[in-house]
């Protein structure tokens, strides 16, 4: 009799174990985010991917950057922005007891021409797709786009963006020397001094000395026209 | 007996009336306009092709028949690749060179169902700046569909932007020509340089407001542009 209870026992487990496995599983969608530098001498600094919903929202025209698209656009560096994003969408993230990579850094600088994939899941119905980048010879210039939604997008499906080019408004466009971080310059990156607009728009471009702006430290090779960029977005499984 | 057969042969072939003319064929018309203010547009290429043929992809080198339309506007390369793959070429309404903000259109043209459109066309005066859409599904649907192009770089050649007769031809750096008779001379070169050699988004012209001399024969007051450079109109009958 004992025996016969633990029998049923250990077979419901047993029973009950892949169907959760299968129901995790179930509840995860896998994307692939690539990313192509359409620039002429822009490199970009590493992606930030962030798989989210409406309660994060990475920037708007008209409001301010947040003190992780600054550190973004005037530096490259995504790490505070991944954790603004993590922090917002903490309970998300972990679905089930399960962790999600659904803000992602992608891995070095992308070269003009050359492109970068990213890996990021999510788990839930609604999937918005947030990524950007810094052009690291401008001084907060960031190509980005913005909660696309992916929701509907199928298995094995694509879909394909522009990225429009942003100026965080957090620093003065100057061009000069100490201010660009990128191979032109090999200046300051973040400084947290707001010395702009304090507003995010779209980006004027870059003046630079052909235009007889004798302070920049930028040539004809990094002027830029939008977009900047492609996004390819397929959805794994 | 006979008459439920006739019945069903008769309701098979008011089926097959009502639904040949989506099946068989669709009739479309094109208008493609210059949007440009002072950029001229070589003979544009107009195909009709299946879903597997394109003609570029950003991001990628470009092809010898692309490089032939960005440096000299001659698409036969183009159309010959077309024709190779099934497709079709189609005559436009303005078959010399498109002025700046002007048309061209191409009126009830029959195409098979889940054809794809390309257009090409070189920007006049640059070294290998295109505008071009890339294998477009004609939509089955009925209605008026308005698309805009951007300017691209064919990244074949640097941008010299010197007016040099012969240049046209891949390999010989140089505009090869400035239909608008607005161009300077004896400029002194922008760059021998090409940052990126795939295919991006063209940075625009630099041009100077010299006429002789200066570092560009283009006029920075005349040949520049914005994004989109084109806008294609298709409307499904």
């Amino acid at each position: 009799m004992k025996n016969w209870t633990l029998f049923i026992k250990w077979t419901a487990i047993l029973i009950a174990i892949p169907a959760l496995l299968v129901g995790c599983k179930h509840d995860t969608r896998n994307y692939e985010v690539k990313v192509i530098n359409l620039t002429q001498n822009q490199p970009f600094s590493p992606l930030a991917v962030v798989l989210h919903n409406d309660a994060f929202t990475p920037w708007a025209v008209g409001s301010s950057a947040s003190l992780g698209l600054e550190e973004l656009s005037e530096s490259g560096d995504n790490s505070m922005f991944l954790i603004e994003a993590k922090r917002t969408l903490g309970r998300r993230s972990k679905i089930n007891g399960h962790r999600r990579d659904n803000e992602v850094s992608g891995d070095g600088v992308i070269l003009p021409g050359m492109s970068q994939t990213v890996e990021a899941n999510v788990g839930g119905e609604t999937v918005l797709l947030t990524s950007l980048t810094m052009l690291v010879n401008t001084n907060d210039a960031f190509a980005g786009i913005n909660s696309i939604d992916l929701s509907d997008l199928a298995v094995g499906d694509e879909l394909k963006r522009f990225m429009p080019v942003y100026d965080a408004g957090t620093e003065g466009n100057s061009e000069s020397l100490g201010s660009i971080p990128g191979p032109a310059a090999g200046g300051e990156g973040f400084n947290a001094e707001r010395d702009d607009v304090d507003y995010v728009a779209r980006h004027p471009g870059v003046v630079t000395d052909i235009d007889g702006y004798t302070d920049s430290v930028l040539d004809q090779s990094h002027r830029f026209d939008a977009p900047v960029a492609l996004v390819v977005v397929k959805r794994l499984e | 007996m006979n008459l439920s057969k006739l019945l069903l042969a008769g309701s098979f072939a008011t089926q097959g009336l009502l639904f040949s003319p989506l099946v068989d064929a669709e009739n479309i018309d094109i208008q493609f306009i210059n949007l440009t203010q002072g950029m001229h547009f070589t003979p544009v290429l107009f195909s009709v092709h299946d879903g597997a043929t394109n003609l570029y992809a950003l991001g990628a080198a470009a092809s010898p028949e692309i490089q032939a339309m960005a440096e000299g506007g001659d698409i036969s390369g183009l159309q010959a690749q077309v024709v190779a793959a099934g497709g079709s070429n189609i005559d436009d309404s303005a078959p010399g060179l498109l002025a700046p903000a002007s048309s061209s259109e191409i009126l009830g043209l029959d195409v098979d169902p889940d054809s794809y459109l390309s257009i090409a066309t070189m920007l006049l005066p640059t070294n290998d700046a295109f505008t071009a859409l890339n294998g477009w599904k004609i939509p089955s649907e009925p209605g008026t569909y308005t698309l805009y192009l951007n300017a691209y770089d064919a990244g074949t050649e640097a941008n010299n932007e010197l007016v040099l007769a012969g240049s046209g031809v891949p390999g010989n750096p140089g505009i090869p020509g400035a239909p608008g008779g607005d161009s300077g001379t004896n400029g002194t070169g922008v760059t021998n340089d090409e940052s990126n050699a795939m295919i991006h988004v063209h940075r625009g012209n630099v041009g100077d407001t010299e006429a002789d001399g200066g570092v560009s024969d283009v006029d920075s007051r005349i040949h520049r542009w914005l994004n989109p450079v084109a806008q294609v109109t298709v409307t499904v009958n």
